[in-house]
């Protein structure tokens, strides 16, 4: 099975040349090209030998950092107007020096995200039950799948081997529903780690709709949805 | 109003806001117009919360006032709101996040162009925290969307104000080579 693994290590190519240029101790505006671009495109197939997905993006880097170089290895055409003569690297060096600064200031921001985590104000009310009172549509519901499914991807780091039918998860989730009117949305997702995992808690959560087991709403349109328990099982219980 | 009476009421609209309340609208509410016997009343409550070592403090934060619990016992919140996890951005939402801040009204393109990568995702949880917002749109073909930061932004980083954060010029990049 063909296993693809998101790039995080690295954010993109200019993060990536940045971390070439710290370990190699090279001043950013006199970067020896050749080189570069050498531990550029080794780094790219380590990439692809550990079956990492990366983004276009880096292709892009390493044909402009190949384009560079061989700019540079051209003597410049007699045609050519002085002020063209400029180094083929100066724009790069710009880039990268832009990126290390906000590179630095999100580092800044980072710190006061800490101090500022320990202060607490108060919190927002919290909107009553009856709030919640517009049904969400199959729509609404096909939104928030997606932003769990795409938060799920970047979170996933390993990769387990599970199986389980829609009507195994259609019990597990009335089990979560249990002692409570209702959950919400991202609760009936979260600790689903695969792709088929949270296809398959989907198609769950749309059949317990469809059998009018469970309710899906929202307090406002676009608003977070709850899954709430149908009132006759309330009822019986009670 | 006498100033005792004035402190009450701030500290009463404070203690009751669920968020950082602009010095106009404390004017607004206590029909207060002059927004230095404002701000010198909060000034002295601010001190006298200080100075009685109280749990909670009067911040100066994202364009206005409000209370917030001290950090050396954030612990003790914690126990009690365990369900709060305490949420961290990434790497590349906070290095969007500068862009947007330093570079305000700011496309999705020229934030693409300072990091490299594609932003989309990033944005749309920046958007989805409201961290930052849609400011408006770019007289550019296409009339690409810009971006810039929020209120939320600055009570998040417990800024005052943008200004606060230390500008461009003033970062030094890490020394290199």
């Amino acid at each position: 099975m063909d296993y693809r693994v998101r790039l995080e290590v690295f954010e993109g190519p200019l993060d990536l040349l940045l971390h070439l240029v710290k370990k190699n101790e090279l001043d950013i505006f006199n970067i020896p090209i050749a080189e570069i671009t050498a531990d550029y495109l080794n780094y790219m197939k380590l990439f692809r030998r550990l079956n990492l997905d990366f983004a276009g993006e880096f292709l892009v880097m390493a044909s402009t950092l190949i384009h560079i170089k061989s700019r540079m290895l051209l003597p410049p055409a007699e045609t050519v107007e002085e002020e063209e003569l400029e180094d083929p690297r100066q724009e790069l060096a710009a880039r990268l020096m832009e990126y290390q600064k906000f590179k630095e200031a999100a580092s800044i921001l980072k710190e006061r995200e800490a101090i500022q985590g320990n202060i607490y104000g108060r919190l927002p009310m919290i909107p009553e039950d009856e709030d919640y009172t517009i049904e969400a549509t199959l729509f609404d519901l096909l939104d928030a799948f997606q932003r769990v499914a795409i938060r799920a991807e970047e979170e996933v780091r390993e990769i387990i081997q599970e199986d389980i039918s829609i009507e195994d998860r259609i019990g597990e989730i009335l089990n979560l529903l249990e002692n409570k009117r209702f959950i919400s949305f991202e609760t009936i997702f979260s600790g689903q780690r695969t792709k088929r995992l949270l296809i398959v808690t989907f198609l769950a959560l749309l059949e317990l709709i469809r059998l009018k087991r469970v309710f899906a709403r929202q307090a406002e349109p676009f608003g977070a949805i709850r899954i709430y328990r149908a009132r006759q099982e309330l009822v019986a219980q009670a | 109003m006498e100033k005792e009476k004035l402190k009450s009421i701030i500290e009463c609209l404070l203690f009751f806001s669920d968020k950082s309340l602009g010095i106009d609208k404390l004017a607004e509410i206590t029909e207060i117009e002059n927004h230095e016997e404002l701000k010198g009343a909060i000034e002295e409550l601010k001190k006298e919360y200080e100075l009685r070592n109280s749990g909670l403090q009067l911040l100066n934060i994202a364009q206005g006032y409000q209370f917030c619990t001290r950090p050396e016992f954030s612990s003790w919140v914690r126990k009690l709101y365990k369900s709060q996890t305490t949420f961290q951005l990434s790497l590349p939402a906070l290095e969007t996040l500068s862009i947007i801040a330093y570079k305000q009204p700011v496309t999705r393109a020229e934030i693409e162009k300072i990091r490299g990568v594609d932003s989309s995702y990033v944005l749309r949880t920046l958007l989805e925290r409201k961290l930052i917002r849609i400011s408006g749109r770019k007289r550019l073909p296409g009339r690409p969307i810009i971006y810039g930061t929020t209120q939320e932004f600055l009570r998040y980083f417990g800024l005052k104000e943008l200004s606060e954060i230390p500008s461009l010029e003033e970062i030094k990049p890490p020394v290199s080579g």
